[in-house]
């Protein structure tokens, strides 16, 4: 299977859930053409909305859509999303409308366009509103698969997609499991918990890991909210270490969310990798390296966080 | 409208009033002002106009409102305790621990309301897509969407007004979608006019393809006569701008900004009420101003005579 973004893969997948789920709509705010919903609207010309530049208003209508019994779509970046954070808490969340909102061009890795069209904050802010799930898969397979779930889920959603390409990290056979962190590669010295376009990153490090004799466990953590806490604590309980790997800052995102978790439940020593400061323009690779998110960049962080 | 119709409807408009001053009383805390305004409007749509089934908050066929200037839900709780979606003794547990009767709605504490609404600015969108999502389903249901002055300021608003006339075009215009506007010209801090002017607002709206109707949003048989022209328009949403005071019935009340969010002292309940029942007081209010009278002498007890002092 050749790379694909999980935004790519996002778009054809809602036009086969569309086929056969006449309830599935779109909203855009005039990105549609990078969300990859713009086929959808071809394809089903009077299920798609374009709102314009109007975040805002854009997800209120999907609340009002989801609530009238339609099953919405709500697509723009990432930033823009939760830039609308007040219209998400009140007529999303507390409204409990079954809006599934989709971020694309997540993290660094959208590159030359620079911080204001990166999404760096969107995990810590949906984290903090009780009801609504964070879904982020790291490859084509799995994000086919999220998408149908997020079809069928029982409330609001949020869906976390990237604009880069993603390599393989699953076999076929993979079947994606709401709420199930999933083992990519077993290992006993430090459990590595990646999301997204970091996961692949992550294997390729514990490959780098193994030449100096240290065996990782490579764990997907594609449902951040609600974490899997029995998967985690298993492999930490385990290895002893932890460290975090996401395009996402530091801050409130799925290191803050095991850490917080681990620290209640059985306290562990926690490493977050991810961004630490501002995003900056510049190419994906480059910026991986600067903010240590490359393989190289997650094992020396690694070895150095064991002392190794 | 039949004027005995009228005069039954206006009935309830006062009964209104009367427990929305009791409600905020025991509450200590609320929005008077909003309320007394948007009364008139909300009983034209409970009991003159929407289709629903109080017993069956969800039934899918129902018509739906969204009260976007959701600080004045107490107006709302009396029209949905009286249409029997709760016992009316319920309305006494506005705004207290535990109460489904929450300060502003929430949907999911009490069935009957629509959308969570309170944080200005929002409802029209959240209006806007029930009604693309009716008309998606192929449902007669209409959807009634009434906003208060201030909130017109937000951003978010005028996002909604672009799209609203638009939006499912060319084959499911919204017009099944009803906007009132509840113009009594007062927000929390002062005058609108002084605040951020909306005018001129009829001109605005139609300029972003609204057909507007302005109407006095206290005469009942206005209001219904202009929701029956948004239910005979086809191919556009349609905005009522109704024409309001703030605090009305209450002469104390009446434009004064003061009244947007304080609770009346019990002492003032009850000189509210009275004008706003009129003379000789009617059987139904005598018990809720005793109610008050009550409240006041435990807030205020008349004082004990002065102890005699003892001669030795």
């Amino acid at each position: 299977m050749p790379a694909k973004a999980s935004r790519a893969a996002f778009g054809e997948a809602l036009i086969d859930l569309a086929a056969t789920n006449d309830r599935i709509v779109t909203l855009d705010a005039d990105l549609s053409k990078s969300t990859m919903t713009a086929k959808f609207a071809k394809a089903y010309p009077s299920r798609a909305f374009n709102l314009g530049i109007a975040e805002s208003g854009m997800i209120g209508v999907a609340a009002g859509l989801a609530l009238a019994g339609r099953v919405p779509f709500a697509c723009s970046f990432a930033c823009f999303i939760v830039g609308r954070f007040e219209t998400i808490r009140v007529s999303v969340a507390y409204t409990n409308a079954p809006v599934r909102l989709v971020g694309t061009h997540v993290g660094v890795a959208i590159g030359e366009d620079g911080y204001t069209q990166m999404g760096l904050e969107d995990i810590a802010c949906i984290r903090s509103l009780p009801n609504i799930p964070i879904v982020q898969p790291a490859d084509e397979i799995e994000t086919k698969q999220a998408v149908a779930y997020a079809a069928e889920h029982d409330g609001p959603l949020y869906l976390r997609l990237t604009r880069q390409n993603l390599e393989p990290v699953h076999e076929a056979s993979y079947r994606f499991a709401f709420g199930k962190a999933d083992v990519l590669k077993p290992g006993h010295d430090v459990t590595i918990l990646a999301t997204g376009g970091t996961v692949w990153n992550s294997l390729e490090a514990a490959k780098k890991l193994a030449e100096s004799g240290i065996n990782a466990e490579v764990i997907n953590v594609a449902t951040i909210k609600p974490l899997d806490e029995d998967a985690i604590v298993l492999s930490a309980g385990k290895t002893g270490r932890v460290v975090t790997v996401e395009d996402h800052s530091i801050h409130g995102g799925l290191g803050g969310a095991v850490a917080e978790m681990l620290g209640e439940v059985m306290p562990t020593p926690v490493k977050r990798l991810g961004v630490a400061t501002f995003g900056e323009s510049g190419d994906a690779k480059g910026l991986y390296t600067k903010h240590g998110l490359d393989p190289d960049g997650i094992a020396r962080s690694i070895a150095k966080f064991l002392n190794r | 409208m039949a004027n005995s119709d009228l005069a039954k409807l206006e009935a309830i408009a006062r009964e209104g009033r009367v427990q929305i001053i009791r409600m905020l009383t025991h509450a200590g805390s609320g929005h008077p002002g909003g309320s007394l305004s948007v009364i008139d409007i909300l009983t034209d749509l409970y009991f003159n106009r929407m289709r629903y089934d109080a017993r069956r908050p969800t039934w899918e066929d129902r018509d739906r409102l969204v009260l976007s200037k959701g600080h004045c839900v107490p107006a709302q709780y009396f029209c949905m305790a009286r249409a029997g979606y709760f016992p009316e003794s319920s309305l006494l547990t506005l705004r207290k621990l535990g109460s489904p009767l929450q300060g502003h709605p929430d949907r999911m504490a009490l069935p009957g309301i629509e959308a969570a609404t309170g944080s200005l600015g929002q409802g029209l969108s959240v209006a806007i897509g029930m009604a693309l999502g009716l008309k998606l389903a192929g449902k007669g249901s209409r959807v009634y969407c009434v906003m208060g002055d201030g909130e017109m300021q937000e951003g978010q608003v005028w996002e909604s007004l672009m799209s609203g006339p638009k939006l499912g075009a060319p084959d499911l215009h919204l017009d099944n979608l009803c906007v009132i506007l509840d113009y009594n010209g007062i927000q929390l801090d002062s005058f609108v006019k002084k605040i951020l002017d909306l005018e001129p607002v009829v001109d605005k709206l139609k300029a972003f393809g609204w057909p507007v109707l302005d109407i006095n949003g206290h005469d009942i048989g206005q209001v219904d006569k202009a929701l029956d022209q948004a239910l005979a328009t086809k191919g556009a949403p349609t905005f009522v701008v109704a024409h309001t005071v703030k605090g009305k019935g209450v002469s104390f009340m009446e434009n004064d900004p003061e009244w947007h969010g304080k609770s009346p002292k019990p002492n003032e309940a009850v000189e509210a009420i009275r004008e706003i029942v009129g003379e000789p007081t009617p059987e139904w209010a005598a018990p809720i101003i005793a109610e008050l009278q009550a409240m006041e002498k435990k807030r205020c007890p008349p004082r004990p005579p002065a102890p005699r002092s003892e001669k030795r």
